[in-house]
């Protein structure tokens, strides 16, 4: 039989309320408070039982993260279950923290659930299943049983539904399925422009995500004191691809070195992206990351100086999620080494 | 910098700069080595004058060549 360990908190471990927040991580052998729940509904055992305190979790994050993924080094199980949170702000964020780096450390699938009001779930959805739950403990069987059927499927590799089908929070991650009857897509495209036309009601099977404006940054006043960084989703990499960039659904970047180039030259980088036809960019990368142009601008003074290293990814098929991570990355380096602009070429 | 300005705007990019294609954003292979110099040399300075643009909303920059 599969394996399951389930974190939970102090609370619903029966230890005690606020008082006793300050519970260090512990992990217990067998069935502990929502675990028996769990238990009952899951096509596996739950072998194992974390409990800690929320406010231990939330103040020593660093330490209760590495105590807790100590306990487990020597354990096995094939799927790890946090909560449910409801709307218990700081056991949510417990939960998806916990989880999150479960998933990065032993690779297995994690599940939680939280209410919509609970900031865990804008700050993890993207990272984990994430149930939609109920306000408080008066759900904690439904919300188990919610998270339970998924845990089977998965647990049993079947097929899993969409967000919405399933009842978690949208990840945004898009994926193909393929329909047994009805309409082809040509079809159902020209049914939906139609409605459109006629000011109906159509639901659009490429939903877009809600928009996430980012601020417009504040001028830079003089360009010829700036230091100007090129950043690429053209997939522009040294030709051995030393960081392994995936050529679609791209989950690293990189950054090379350009300092001492006056150009980018066809044999010493290429391009790695699968959206388009590389001929071009492979026989002159300039036309994606126009090193030439910008050395030219740097000797006529133009703006003060060329950051050393551009930085490249691949955007074909990069989910909005990963794309947003690799930004934030990409944005702290940038950060570090005082850039003031950055010059962004898309293919 | 980019070619499909209508997915620029949508996800929200602030200043945008067009380019030519897809693959060859900035340098139709089809044309002579000058002219791709030329058109990227131009649309790379307007990129760079972009960042010291005081704009109040999205804005895609106009190119001459």
């Amino acid at each position: 039989m599969k394996k399951a360990i389930h974190y939970i908190n102090q609370f619903f471990a029966g230890i005690g309320g606020e008082e006793l927040a300050d519970h260090k991580p512990e992990i217990r052998e067998g069935l502990v408070g929502p675990s028996l729940a769990l238990n009952s509904v899951l096509e596996a055992e739950v072998t194992h039982t974390i409990i800690c305190g929320d406010n231990f979790m939330g103040s020593n994050t660093d330490e209760a993260v590495s105590t807790i993924l100590g306990f487990l080094e020597d354990k096995e199980f094939d799927i790890f279950i946090a909560g449910p949170a409801f709307q218990a702000g700081r056991y949510g964020v417990a939960c998806g923290t916990i989880a999150k780096a479960v998933k990065e450390r032993f690779n297995v699938p994690v599940l939680t659930s939280m209410n919509v009001e609970n900031p865990g779930v804008e700050m993890f959805k993207k990272d984990m299943y994430i149930f939609i739950g109920g306000k408080s403990a008066a759900k904690l069987r439904d919300d188990v049983k919610v998270m339970a059927n998924f845990a089977n499927k998965l647990l049993k590799d079947q097929e899993t539904g969409s967000a919405e089908d399933e009842g978690f929070f949208p990840r945004g991650i898009r994926a193909q399925v393929w329909l047994e009857n009805g309409p082809i897509a040509s079809r159902r495209g020209v049914d939906m422009l139609i409605k459109k036309l006629n000011d109906e009601e159509y639901i659009s099977e490429l939903p877009i995500p809600k928009l996430d404006r980012v601020e417009i940054a504040r001028p830079i006043e003089d360009l010829s004191k700036a230091n100007i960084a090129l950043v690429t989703t053209g997939g522009i990499v040294p030709v051995n691809n030393p960081d392994r960039i995936q050529s679609a659904s791209a989950t690293r970047w990189g950054r090379y070195d350009i300092s001492n180039d006056d150009r980018l030259e066809a044999g010493v980088y290429k391009t790695i992206h699968a959206g388009f036809d590389p001929a071009a960019a492979d026989a002159d990368p300039n036309v994606i990351m126009p090193v030439d142009a910008m050395k030219a601008y740097l000797k006529e003074g133009k703006f003060g100086k060329l950051h050393k290293y551009f930085y490249s990814t691949v955007g074909t098929g990069t989910t909005q999620a990963e794309a947003v991570r690799m930004g934030k990355e990409i944005v702290e380096k940038l950060r570090e080494d005082n850039v003031d602009g950055v010059i962004m070429t898309a293919t | 910098m980019c070619n499909l300005i209508p997915v620029a705007t949508t996800v929200g990019a602030n200043k945008i700069v067009p380019t030519i294609s897809i693959p060859y954003p900035l340098g139709d292979p089809q044309t002579p080595k000058e002219v791709q110099w030329k058109l990227r040399y131009h649309r790379v300075g307007v990129a760079l004058d972009s960042l010291t643009a005081d704009i109040k909303e999205q804005t895609v920059f106009r190119t001459k060549i």
